[in-house]
């Protein structure tokens, strides 16, 4: 035992009790295989439920493979699940006396936080995968080359994280995991009003402007574009589908700018 | 005697317009116990959690071991182990998983880590579950797991905070065991609940609280003779329970309690009056007594009468 004395060894334990607490989410996964199931199942009922159902029906802007439209989609509303995953898990936390432990022991303070949202970008990461799987099977795949296919990758990744902290300041607020469960198919629409299904083009005005601000949409536009997947930009566009790149890393800035502050303080003062 | 290893002078706390803690004063000598007693609401978790460095007073100061829970939190973190009215561990993870996970987040290396939770496992009798997710466990086991996780690092003082509400007896039992094995460790504990059985069996020393203050401090004993001994009289005729309320209420000077119908009990004054006496009393008025015992009061009626006192008095 090292005590948290100096600001290297506080750093150094910050990282190492964070990396405990990935490990925690680690040995939850091992726990419970049916998780891991449900994680590879869901991504082919949505592939076969929007692929095949919805896009039976659906005309691609500019023409092209409707599933090949869909699967930027699907990757956003994966990375968006992020802030549900970790609302709900922090606020377990909170509500099981779980936080109450850590911080009355002798661990770095900052773990905690950064263990969480660590931990999630691991599970968005193996969700990511499974996806990526799915969608070449049902012959989606990205056009451009390596780099461009990376960059979308990493912003899907970027964002993820960015939303997580959502997800940490929100638990924290809530407090209570049954709230915190209830919320979460309030996550469905925010990820429907955007171009993830469906071009933005055909929305009444008011439902448009907000579908082009979500980040989803930035997300969604930015990987068809990457990706070279039809119904990239076409035509008069808001901005930020017209700089899709752009804003979702705006986005994520602003995000982390305001929500890991806001996080930190909630933890430290919860209960005072 | 040695210092107090837990001191709180004159704690603070309100919540909006709730008054927690109003000058909570405690001491708590190394390698004793000590219980907090209270009704619900009088301040006992706001205090454990003052001293347990997850709360800041409003006013007034702790200190655990000579360390000051706000300004030296990480001294004080190092040498507790706190157990809340939950069992805050992972639900999903085993219980073995969980002792390995808090032994790293307590910095010791991963062979300690894990040396530690076998030794603990298995002194508190869980080695046979020790490898089931703790979701699957028992309300008692699921405690003594969570009591044992506050011992990873061996503790100088433990806060317990209703280790045993909402459990069935024998479970209750065999935390109350796993407490005196820590107290013959040599650990201190602060233990706080609302069953008074629990104090009895456990606490050297008690502190009763009501409204954010310590209204009473003692051994159990000394507690339960500040009230004087009980007389339980059970009359042979229901009819003369009159009669010999007036005059046991002469001989006591407080009226006596009705506890059934034909029997009496009555707080006796602490010099004490003499069996004898008081059946020649009864007798002389012509009241037949069926049994009458003097005993020492339960710790339940000390309490009933100390927070009694203060609600009249407020």
């Amino acid at each position: 035992m090292t005590a948290l004395t100096s600001p290297l060894g506080r750093l150094r334990w910050t990282f190492a009790d964070g990396l405990t607490l990935v490990g925690r989410e680690l040995g939850r996964l091992r726990q419970e295989p049916g998780q891991i199931v449900a994680a590879l199942i869901f991504p082919a009922v949505m592939v076969v439920l929007f692929g095949y159902v919805f896009g039976s029906a659906i005309q691609v802007p500019g023409g092209g493979d409707y599933r090949e439209y869909l699967m930027p989609g699907l990757f956003a509303m994966v990375t968006f699940s992020a802030w549900l995953g970790v609302m709900t898990r922090v606020a377990a936390d909170a509500s099981r006396g779980v936080m109450d432990r850590f911080r009355s022991m002798p661990m770095a303070r900052l773990a905690v936080p950064f263990g969480q949202t660590g931990a999630d970008l691991l599970t968005g990461l193996l969700m990511l995968a499974i996806m990526v799987g799915t969608g070449l099977l049902v012959g989606w795949q990205p056009h451009r080359g390596l780099v461009p296919t990376a960059q979308a990758f990493l912003l899907m990744i970027v964002l993820r994280y960015a939303l997580s902290w959502v997800g940490v300041y929100v638990g924290l607020a809530v407090k209570n995991d049954q709230v915190a469960d209830a919320m979460v198919p309030l996550g469905l629409p925010f990820t429907m009003l955007s171009n993830a299904f469906v071009p933005t083009d055909g929305m009444p005005g008011w439902l448009r402007f907000l579908a082009d601000w979500n980040p989803v949409s930035a997300l969604t536009a930015a990987s068809r574009e990457l990706f070279g997947n039809p119904g990239a930009r076409s035509g008069d566009v808001a901005w930020p589908l017209a700089h899709p790149v752009t804003t979702v890393l705006l986005w994520s800035a602003a995000l982390l700018a305001v929500f890991i502050p806001l996080s930190l303080r909630a933890y430290m003062r919860t209960g005072r | 005697m040695t210092d107090p290893i837990v001191v709180a002078e004159g704690l603070h706390k309100s919540f909006g317009d709730t008054h927690a803690l109003r000058g909570l004063d405690l001491s708590v000598p190394a390698g004793t116990v000590c219980g907090v007693l209270g009704p619900n609401g009088a301040g006992k978790t706001t205090a454990v959690r003052i001293l347990a460095t997850l709360s800041d007073p409003d006013a007034g100061h702790a200190r655990i071991a000579g360390h000051d829970v706000v300004r030296e939190a990480g001294q004080v973190r190092e040498r507790i182990g706190l157990a809340g009215q939950y069992a805050a561990v992972d639900e999903k993870l085993t219980g073995r998983g969980n002792l390995r996970m808090f032994g790293r987040l307590y910095h010791l290396s991963r062979r300690a880590a894990y040396r530690r939770a076998d030794e603990l496992l298995e002194r508190f009798g869980l080695m046979d579950a020790a490898d089931r997710p703790i979701s699957g466990y028992s309300g008692g086991m699921r405690r003594r797991l969570d009591l044992i996780t506050c011992l990873i690092l061996r503790p100088e003082v433990l806060f317990l905070d209703e280790p045993t509400t909402g459990l069935d007896p024998r479970s209750r039992g065999e935390i109350w065991d796993s407490i005196r094995e820590l107290v013959a460790d040599g650990t201190t504990v602060l233990l706080t609940t609302q069953y008074l059985d629990e104090a009895d069996q456990l606490a050297d020393d008690i502190a009763v609280i009501d409204h954010g203050k310590v209204i009473a401090t003692g051994t159990p004993d000394e507690l339960k003779a500040t009230i004087g001994d009980r007389l339980d009289v059970v009359l042979q005729d229901p009819a003369t329970l009159a009669t010999a309320a007036t005059v046991l209420n002469t001989l006591a000077g407080t009226e006596p309690a009705t506890t059934d119908a034909g029997r009496l009990s009555v707080a006796l004054p602490a010099t004490g009056l003499r069996l004898a006496d008081i059946v020649r009393e009864l007798d002389h008025a012509g009241v037949a007594a069926a049994d009458v015992s003097l005993r020492r009061p339960t710790l339940d009626e000390v309490f009933l009468r100390l927070t009694d006192r203060k609600e009249t008095a407020r």
